[in-house]
């Protein structure tokens, strides 16, 4: 019984540390470009101008 | 101040267009910052409040893209999906947590421990229903004043059960359904937000405005003068003055001046038309040749293409009234719902069990019976087939396009851009050859005129590089002349440059230097495997024929190359009333056109599809829109569409099954948390994993 009083707490805040990021990383646009976001690490930034 | 702005850019295809614009863009003066939205083909740019989105149109098309600067009609919309995908992620988390809980009870959890899980249940529970429920509550307060909808058994059944578990749990009673009511907000919220995303994802791929036809024109005054007046200000009576390449910004009579038009936008031909003293001209066409001076006969909304418009509003009136499958569904399913529930709690009270529990197992009915699945069955198939379409280059525009398409029984296709491909297309190019392609490439380029521009892609696809031509200059309706390595060079009518050539083809000619003239003609050829797709769509069980506006000659031998019945010269009206006489006898039409006069019949096709060419007015009345000029798309769209509504209907079948199955137990009294739980999520799997067979329907 002592030990729930420890892990439920730390479930549920995990859970919620979870949540929270997700509707930040929504919140922030990471959301709004998937098939970009796909496509950008094919961009490469220090590299010569690519055509 | 920094000033927000959206383009829509269709031509990003990969990472290097990615690259490409957001590093020319990002030093231009005025630019704060400049990002490209792959997803839904967009620039969206934050800029300085003196750079017009004229401008970034301009920059964005000296890189070379064609955009358009969109207005800001789709931000609420997007806001729709965003908004519901926080309640999905809300109810997810909550049912994820509630549902720990649960199985500790589930397994034997007793005394303290399970009212100390209850009570964190119930403090998880209660705020998430508040939040994420809205969607449901909203739309179920609404439809209580009209009729009923599914959302009105669900929202009875998620704040029943809610209270009672409540009432549980002060009590120290031994079930409680908060994980039950909360799961199904989250398999219903799933299929909501599933069905928002399609809807926004085909919106901003097609949302096209209409490019205004004619802002204004030059309007000569009573005393000679001439004054440029925006089209809204044009009166008939009042004498135009056109110039060559200008659209025409009212409908009138030719006073003065002989010139050729493009009336591809009303007509959908192709062939540049002659007009001359006393021919009628209509606002929206292009003056190619030489300036006109136009009586103007109408104005405004009294013009051919107002008329269009008006005609296609009042045509997709119809559409809207359009059922869907999952609507038609709800409207049997809701009241025998509602009667389960109903006399199941009277059955028990008859029986002698006390509002307790009766009440108690009227919830369990209400829970069992809520269509977790039957909300699923529909979005989920939808839009896996739409992602599946999309890869092959098939926009959808809603999920309900995908169920009238898989009714139609009946294709009508217009001819010019939708069986043939809408441009010219240069029959000989290949006759050019070494520095004379590159010079007529230089010489192409310089014009806007369509049959330079055709020359100009055509020579441009075969890897020419145009030569380095000085002294350009274009002599409207007449040609481009320039100078290369001191030879004069020339690219217009035959009759200017000096040779003969039939006068019903589309030609050009081209001389430079002492070489011989050569003369090149163009045609608007039929799309590449338009015969095997109108074989695919006889074989599919469609009645295939041609709508078309242009010339019986031009239309005859497009018929007769693909073997279809055809009609020719049709006005707009025509071809909207061909579409309702086919309704009336009971035929679903499917609709293919691209033009501006097949707009009024787009809208009243039971179902319609527009190539990406199509004018703005063809793709905003379209439910699919298909990429490339390939024609094989239609079949394949049919081909999808249909199984996709088998698969939907497989669904329906699954998720009333398992109803079936569980609702003898609930109203025996049988059901506990964990058998709703496991119903429940059970059936909405197999719905999910069901729909994703579609994953290949477009091959």
């Amino acid at each position: 019984m002592n030990g729930l009083l420890f892990l439920i707490p730390i479930a549920l805040l995990l859970g919620f540390a979870g949540l929270a990021a997700f509707l930040w990383a929504l919140q922030s646009g990471q959301f709004e470009d998937p098939d970009g976001s796909a496509l950008r690490i094919l961009i490469d930034d220090t590299g010569p101008a690519d055509e | 101040m920094t000033v927000h702005s959206e383009l829509s850019v269709p031509g990003i295809r990969c990472a290097g267009c990615i690259a490409k614009i957001e590093r020319e863009l990002a030093p231009m003066p005025g630019v704060r910052r400049a990002r490209v939205n792959f997803t839904t083909r967009r620039v969206l740019v934050d800029h300085d409040e003196d750079l017009t989105p004229e401008a970034l149109r301009k920059a964005i098309e000296a890189i070379g893209f064609e955009a358009q600067p969109l207005a800001r009609a789709g931000e609420i919309e997007r806001r729709e999906s965003r908004d519901l995908l926080r309640a999905v992620a809300v109810a997810g988390f909550a049912s994820m947590n509630i549902m720990l809980l649960s199985v500790s009870v589930w397994s034997g959890a007793g005394g303290v421990t399970r009212e100390l899980f209850h009570w964190l249940s119930a403090l998880i529970a209660m705020p998430t229903i508040a939040y994420s429920g809205r969607p449901f509550f909203k739309s179920a307060w609404s439809a209580l004043r009209r009729r009923t909808n599914m959302d009105v058994p669900i929202s009875i059944g998620v704040i029943l059960a809610t209270a009672l578990s409540l009432f549980e749990t002060i009590t120290g009673g031994p079930h409680a359904y908060f994980d039950g009511a909360v799961m199904l907000l989250f398999f219903l919220l799933v299929g909501r937000w599933l069905d928002s995303v399609m809807r926004d994802r085909a919106r901003s791929g097609a949302e096209a405005l209409l490019r205004e036809t004619a802002p204004g024109g030059m309007v000569i005054l009573p005393d000679g003068a001439a004054r440029w007046l925006a089209a809204d200000a044009i009166e008939p009576g009042m004498r135009l003055l056109v110039a060559a390449g200008e659209r025409l910004a009212a409908d009138g009579v030719v006073e003065e001046g002989s010139s050729s038009l493009d009336r591809s936008l009303i007509t959908g031909e192709s062939r540049p038309e002659p007009v001359a003293k006393g021919g009628k001209v209509l606002a929206g066409t292009l003056n190619l040749d030489a300036p006109i001076t136009v009586r103007v006969t109408a104005a405004g909304e009294g013009t051919t293409i107002a008329d269009i418009a008006r005609m296609m509003e009042a045509a997709g009136q119809g559409r809207s009234r359009y059922v869907r499958i999952a609507d038609r569904a709800a409207r049997l399913y809701a009241p025998a719902v509602h009667t389960l529930a109903a006399s199941s709690f009277a059955g028990w009270m008859i029986a002698g069990a006390g509002w307790h529990e009766s009440l108690l197992i009227a919830v369990a009915v209400l829970i069992i019976t809520c269509p977790c699945a039957l909300g699923l069955a529909v979005p989920a198939a939808q839009v896996v087939a739409a992602g599946a379409l999309m890869r092959r280059g098939i926009l959808v525009k809603d999920g309900s396009a995908l169920e009238r398409l898989s009714e139609a029984d009946v294709v009508r296709f217009d001819k010019t851009g939708t069986l043939t491909l809408g441009r010219p297309v240069p029959e000989d190019a290949g006759r050019l050859e070494g520095e004379e392609a590159e010079v007529a490439l230089a010489l192409a380029r310089a014009s806007r005129h369509p049959i330079a521009r055709a020359l100009a892609q055509a020579l441009e696809e075969r890897g020419v590089r145009a030569a380095a031509v000085e002294d350009l200059k274009e002599v409207p309706g007449i040609g481009v002349a320039g100078r290369w390595r001191g030879q004069a060079a020339l690219l217009g009518r035959p009759s200017w440059i000096g040779v003969e050539a039939a006068q019903s083809m589309l030609v050009t000619a081209f001389a430079l230097g002492n070489n011989p003239p050569r003369v090149l003609s163009f045609a608007d050829p039929v799309r590449p495997d338009a015969e095997a797709a109108v074989a695919e769509i006889r074989a599919l069980g469609l009645d295939a024929a041609i709508l078309s506006g242009d010339r019986p000659e031009a239309v005859r031998t497009v018929a007769n190359a693909l073997g279809m019945f055809a009609t020719a010269r049709l006005t707009p009206e025509d071809k909207l009333a061909e579409i309702e006489r086919l309704h009336r006898q009971g035929h679903r039409v499917l609709m293919v056109g691209d033009g501006l006069n097949d707009g009024p019949a787009l809208a009243a096709g039971h179902v319609s599809i527009a190539p990406a060419s199509a004018s703005d007015v063809g793709q905003t009345a379209a439910d699919l829109v298909f990429l490339g000029d390939s024609l094989l798309p239609v079949p394949a769209a049919i081909r999808a569409a249909r199984r996709t509504q088998n698969i939907v209907r497989q669904n329906f079948a699954l998720a009333v099954g398992y109803n079936l199955f569980a609702v003898p137990l609930a109203i025996c009294g049988l059901v506990t948390p964990l058998i709703a739980a496991l119903a429940m999520s059970g059936s909405s799997l197999v719905v999910v994993a069901n729909a994703l067979r579609l994953r290949r329907c477009a091959r």
